[in-house]
């Protein structure tokens, strides 16, 4: 039996980093918002030191991410095979609670560039006719640089992003990232102190003539109070930041930067353990009117509202549309359908270097400490020179920070006994990396559907992801895992190995890639190409907003964070100041 | 939580939560000392709450050759690896209660899609150590912990390497080197994992690479380039090793 509840003005599906952003939004402009969270309530005391600095738990059993038991992914390269589930995460790990994928980030926060949100103009620029592959979607966002950086602006104060800008209103600025968009503004804080690994790249890649900057943190270099009135301390480097909550309060977060201001206000509430099964299209064809959830206790509710935010995870909001039949899913074949269509992940490399004249005390690393180039972004160098669209940025981060994953041997030693021992502990300590993190274009093969065989506790289809390396950006990575090369050339290290893909490599779901996975509910100008409008709001529903990365038409070198949050308050700005006072479609189609 | 029922499962006042170890260890003998105020019973005194007696052998036997006590320190009999297996196979890890373990199985797909077999961690231990210890009664006569140090790594190189056909010896979809993976992974984070969870004894793992633990606070030796970090770990229960 279905209970019904009161209706809101808005339901928020999913209390991550976009559903706390539009909590604060909507509720200032008045609303009754409530937010709807599937996995369990996280607060900033279950972050308390020394709670997070358990690698095994954290870093090893993943405890902060989704349950595969309660909804995984199906996998396959190409239509010919069959998928089988991720029966345990690893190429990517998905969030789960309150805080979602926020609270165990990174905290690498970036902005894309203008023409990363233009790729499409770029290339039809750039490349010759005939250039690009005939099965390659890009597209453009449908909203430029220029719209989205006062956004940008406004997240980079919430979470307090330390670092240092390289164009500050054009002109540019000596150890920044002269290859970035203009900001108005400096970094809210300086960079992070320098490791020694930063201080070997630096020296490595201004030899070769390139412009290393710091890694753009949300990990906080100074004590920091946000926009909302939350506090920020100074980050101590502990070395426990991807996959584990904060234990400084350091790294920005939904919990740290919005969640205890959104919660002081009267027309905010949130339910946790309340799973999502179905978005509920209303008769008139044109809206929804709420959600289906499944209550901590079994209980089915449903939950009539105005507005309904979809902001879960993007592989997750993609299976709810797709679930809840609101678009029209994509097809392959025909290539004509939305929902599903234009999935992109990220594409990277690594390389692992030992110096025995080095000791780097690995364990003393913040998420998002490290130098980076972006010498080899898409419209940095002549790519069409080298065979491809795209770029990658190149990067040192000092690491890895724990005990279980932080021990290395050299290549052909074994890996077990006397010798095995013997090589952990001289060679502790003593390596360094560098990474590739690249675009990824979108190709009409590769999408996302619902799993005709694995289910859920529902009964409900998995999602199947169709994903397959492709040459173009298998070019790129070689591009990029030559250059890393060239630093390795300079650096001098006694040995080194590499895992960068090759052309004629396939997808490796076995081992982590990213987090990055992008794309299948993109945005545009277009209702044949787009589930969202540039404003992100559903093109089949118009009092249905769609956020995260899952908007983005394709992969960009740079994180999504900043890109997701500042789509966000795009979105939420339109809504406020148009959509609330005339419900309906925000624009027409510009086909 | 175990596969099937065992002799020791009448002892409930073992199947609590780690956290009741040291309450029972309060009538062991054991010394406290000045760099380690870890109180937890010898090994000899452990009762496992997941192994049987024959599977309890192997594991002693299996992990002290992964792990050995050797000239760079103690291994992981010494660091109480065998407890920590025996506690996570007794748990969620061991029941797979996170995983999704629905079928179709299919598990002769290429190494790229991840692990797809039919078995919870606990029970890949449990076939495992049965096929293994037919393959020793065939090949040696007698169980793996009773064969000398050499045949022990021998017959170990051969799970690891895939030799030793399961499916002839009685247990079907599990490769011998998915076997000796778990045990490997298992081992490894046995002997570097938080002492909460009944390894790393004495912070052994730690001290051997010099890892601080849950130390995590650095600001000031961030820019202390080529220095060794002077000291030692700290576990999750401010036990330390200096």
């Amino acid at each position: 039996m279905t209970t019904t509840k009161p209706g809101v003005d808005a339901v928020i599906i999913g209390l991550g980093w976009t559903g706390s952003i539009m909590g604060m939004e909507l509720t200032d402009a008045g609303l009754d918002v409530l937010a709807l969270e599937r996995g369990e309530d996280r607060t900033k005391e279950d972050f308390l030191y020394p709670k997070p600095a358990d690698e095994l738990k954290y870093g090893v059993r993943l405890s902060m991410m989704q349950r595969p038991r309660q909804a995984t992914v199906t996998i396959r390269r190409n239509q010919n095979e069959m998928a089988a589930p991720q029966r345990h995460w690893t190429t990517f790990h998905p969030g789960n609670g309150v805080g979602g994928a926020g609270a165990h980030w990174t905290g690498v926060l970036y902005r894309a560039t203008p023409t990363e949100l233009s790729m499409k103009r770029f290339a039809d620029e750039t490349f010759e006719p005939g250039f690009l592959p005939d099965n390659m979607n890009i597209q453009d966002y449908g909203v430029t640089y220029e719209e989205l950086e006062p956004h940008y602006d406004f997240f980079e104060k919430v979470a307090g992003l330390s670092g240092q800008a390289g164009n500050v209103q054009g002109a540019l600025i000596e150890g920044g990232n002269p290859f970035e968009g203009p900001r108005q503004n400096p970094f809210p804080l300086p960079p992070l102190p320098r490791t020694l690994t930063d201080t070997l790249f630096t020296d490595a890649t201004r030899k070769l003539g390139w412009h290393p900057y710091p890694y753009p943190s949300a990990n906080v270099s100074e004590a920091w109070t946000n926009p909302y009135g939350m506090q920020l301390g100074p980050c101590n480097f502990c070395g426990y930041c991807s996959n584990y909550g904060c234990l400084n309060y350091s790294k920005a977060s939904p919990q740290t930067c919005v969640l205890d201001a959104l919660k002081r206000r009267d027309n905010f509430s949130y339910r946790t353990q309340c799973e999502v099964t179905r978005i509920v299209k209303s008769d008139d064809g044109q809206t929804v009117k709420g959600v289906l959830y499944t209550d901590g206790d079994g209980n089915e509710i449903f939950q009539p509202a105005r507005l309904v935010i979809l902001a879960a995870f993007p592989i997750n909001s993609v299976r709810l549309l797709l679930l809840s039949e609101v678009g029209k899913p994509y097809d392959p074949v025909s290539n004509t359908g939305v929902v599903g269509r234009n999935f992109t992940y990220q594409l990277t490399g690594s390389v692992d270097m030992y110096f025995k004249r080095h000791r780097f005390n690995p364990f003393i690393n913040a998420g998002g400490s490290g130098q980076v180039i972006d010498d080899f972004s898409p419209d940095t160098f002549d790519t069409a020179r080298h065979g491809f669209i795209g770029g990658a940025y190149i990067y040192t981060t000092q690491g890895p920070s724990g005990a279980i994953g932080g021990v290395k041997v050299p290549p052909g030693s074994p890996s077990w006994g006397s010798e095995w021992k013997a090589n952990a502990k001289a060679h502790y300590g003593h390596h360094m990396m560098l990474g590739s993190t690249g675009s990824n274009m979108a190709y009409r093969d590769v999408y996302l559907d619902l799993d005709p065989t694995y289910r859920d506790p529902n009964g409900d289809p998995l999602l199947r992801m169709t994903y397959d390396w492709k040459e173009n950006d298998l070019k790129m990575t070689q591009f990029m895992g030559d250059r890393m090369r060239d630093i390795v050339g300079e650096l001098k290290p006694d040995y080194h190995t590499e895992s960068i893909k090759r052309v004629g490599d396939h997808f490796d779901p076995s081992h982590y890639q990213s987090t990055h996975l992008t794309g299948g509910a993109i945005m545009g100008t277009d209702p044949n190409t787009s589930v969202v409008n540039r404003y992100l709001q559903h093109w089949d529903a118009h009092n249905l907003f769609v956020l995260g990365a899952s908007a983005f038409p394709q992969n960009m070198q740079h994180n999504p964070t900043g890109t997701v949050a500042a789509l966000t308050y795009w979105s939420a700005k339109h809504i406020r100041e148009r959509y609330l006072e005339n419900p309906g479609p925000l624009m027409s189609a510009q086909g | 939580m175990t596969d099937q029922p065992n002799n020791w499962q009448r002892r409930t006042f073992m199947r609590q939560s780690f956290l009741t170890i040291p309450a029972i260890s309060a009538v062991a003998s054991v010394p406290l000392s000045a760099w380690a105020q870890d109180d937890t019973p010898p090994l000899s005194e452990y009762y496992p709450r997941f192994f049987e007696p024959q599977e309890w052998a192997f594991i002693l036997a299996a992990t002290d050759r992964l792990i050995p006590a050797d000239d760079n320190g103690p291994g992981a009999i010494a660091a109480h690896v065998p407890v920590f297996i025996d506690q996570e196979l007794a748990g969620d890890y061991g029941n797979a209660s996170d995983w999704y373990m629905d079928g179709p199985f299919l598990s002769d797909l290429p190494a790229e899609f991840g692990y797809q077999l039919p078995h919870t961690p606990a029970a890949v231990y449990r076939l495992g150590i049965k096929a293994t210890h037919v393959y020793c009664q065939r090949q040696y006569g007698t169980s793996f912990a009773a064969l000398d140090k050499a045949q022990q790594i021998t017959v170990l190189e051969a799970l690891e390497a895939g030799e030793i056909d399961f499916n002839a010896l009685g247990v079907a979809d599990l490769p011998s080197q998915s076997f000796f993976a778990f045990l490997l992974q298992n081992t490894k984070e046995g002997f570097f994992a938080d002492p909460i969870y009944g390894g790393n004894r004495h912070m052994a793992g730690w001290k051997l690479l010099g890892f601080p633990g849950a130390r995590a606070n650095f600001l000031e030796w961030v820019d202390q380039y080529d220095r060794p970090y002077p000291l030692g770990p700290v576990s999750l229960k401010g036990l330390q090793n200096r």
